[in-house]
């Protein structure tokens, strides 16, 4: 009994370190699970950036496979990211369609006669109120929306030449095989 | 010299002030939906900043969720109708108090499970210890007396 009882709290010991080994390992807590996934694209009114006076809404998401990339002036990795984007446009020819989140305009006008612009059109989000039926929190993320115009995966981060050919490319893959 | 000193602190003042805390200027239609207001955003998780409220966060989107949370109630929805609005776009994560689901039931009752855990051991260890306070058998106590009246 009483080699029993010592061995008790090392039991307990090792079950803690053992939880915690794998918890933390788990996931990185800023990732936070999409709500959104095979879900269509919330609908919005919102401006057009580089076509003055014109107004997007969901429908102009469907009818092809689209990345739908939430970016600002004000967010640094989103100029890193810039030229993978761009290389994606010019090696694949997929739309990308900009969200341009919590910005000013004329800023991200001249951000992108800058780093140049291989979007289709970039949506004005400027209080960021698509972003948040997206359930955005940050800049960038970026979405592959299907050509129904459905969500169909969430990246949150840098997309980087490593994310893109490892995970959007073979689910882009899959959404073209299966249409 | 003195003058310089208490520019130095203005300055200091000045600059610090933005850390002192995330509140902009809302404008309340009522004190029922500022009271509201402050409730739901003190219950909100910041989803930016994994241990801070919305009402303590200074990011962006803890802006812009404050002010959504505004927009909604000025719009007549309930507190549940807010809290639904949250949920349906970041999910578990924003609520301090997450739902009742096959995912968070562990969250729920594991601080229970671990409780009765504690509680078993340490009964254990009571009983256990009452047994060798007053576990002498017939012989032990023949042989205790022997050696005492010896």
């Amino acid at each position: 009994m009483a080699k029993q009882s010592v061995l008790i709290p090392a039991f307990v010991f090792a079950g803690i370190v053992v939880l915690l080994w794998f918890g933390f390992q788990l996931s990185d807590p800023h990732l936070l699970p999409s709500q959104k996934l095979n879900d269509p694209v919330p609908d919005f009114e919102l401006p057009s950036l580089t076509a003055v006076g014109e107004t997007l809404n969901a429908a102009d998401l469907t009818g092809e496979i689209s990345l739908l990339n939430v970016w600002a002036t004000w967010c640094p990795s989103c100029i890193a990211e810039h030229g993978e984007l761009t290389r994606i446009f010019e090696t694949t020819g997929l739309r990308i369609i900009g969200v341009n989140y919590n910005d000013d305009s004329d800023a991200a006008r001249a951000w992108l006669k800058r780093w140049g612009d291989p979007y289709a059109f970039h949506i004005v989000d400027e209080h960021g109120t698509l972003a948040i039926d997206l359930g955005v929190y940050g800049a960038p993320e970026t979405f592959v929306v299907d050509a129904g115009g459905i969500i169909r995966y969430r990246h949150v981060g840098v997309v980087t030449q490593k994310v893109f050919e490892e995970t959007f490319a073979p689910l882009i893959q899959n959404l073209k095989d299966a249409s | 010299m003195r003058g310089r000193w208490v520019l130095a602190g203005c300055l200091f003042w000045v600059l610090s002030a933005p850390s002192l805390g995330a509140i902009e200027a809302q404008a309340f239609p009522d004190e029922t939906i500022k009271a509201r207001y402050y409730d739901l955003i003190a219950s909100l998780r910041c989803p930016q900043c994994l241990n801070t409220n919305l009402a303590g966060s200074d990011a962006m989107i803890a802006q812009n969720l404050r002010a959504t949370v505004l927009r909604l109630l000025v719009e007549g929805k309930s507190d549940a109708e807010v809290e639904q609005f949250m949920f349906e776009r970041y999910g578990d994560f924003i609520l301090y108090e997450p739902r009742w689901t096959a995912k968070t039931w562990l969250l729920w009752l594991g601080p229970l499970g671990l409780a009765l855990v504690g509680l078993s051991v340490w009964w254990s260890m009571g009983a256990s210890s009452r047994k060798t306070r007053h576990g002498l058998s017939e012989s032990d106590r023949a042989n205790l007396k022997q050696l005492m009246d010896r």
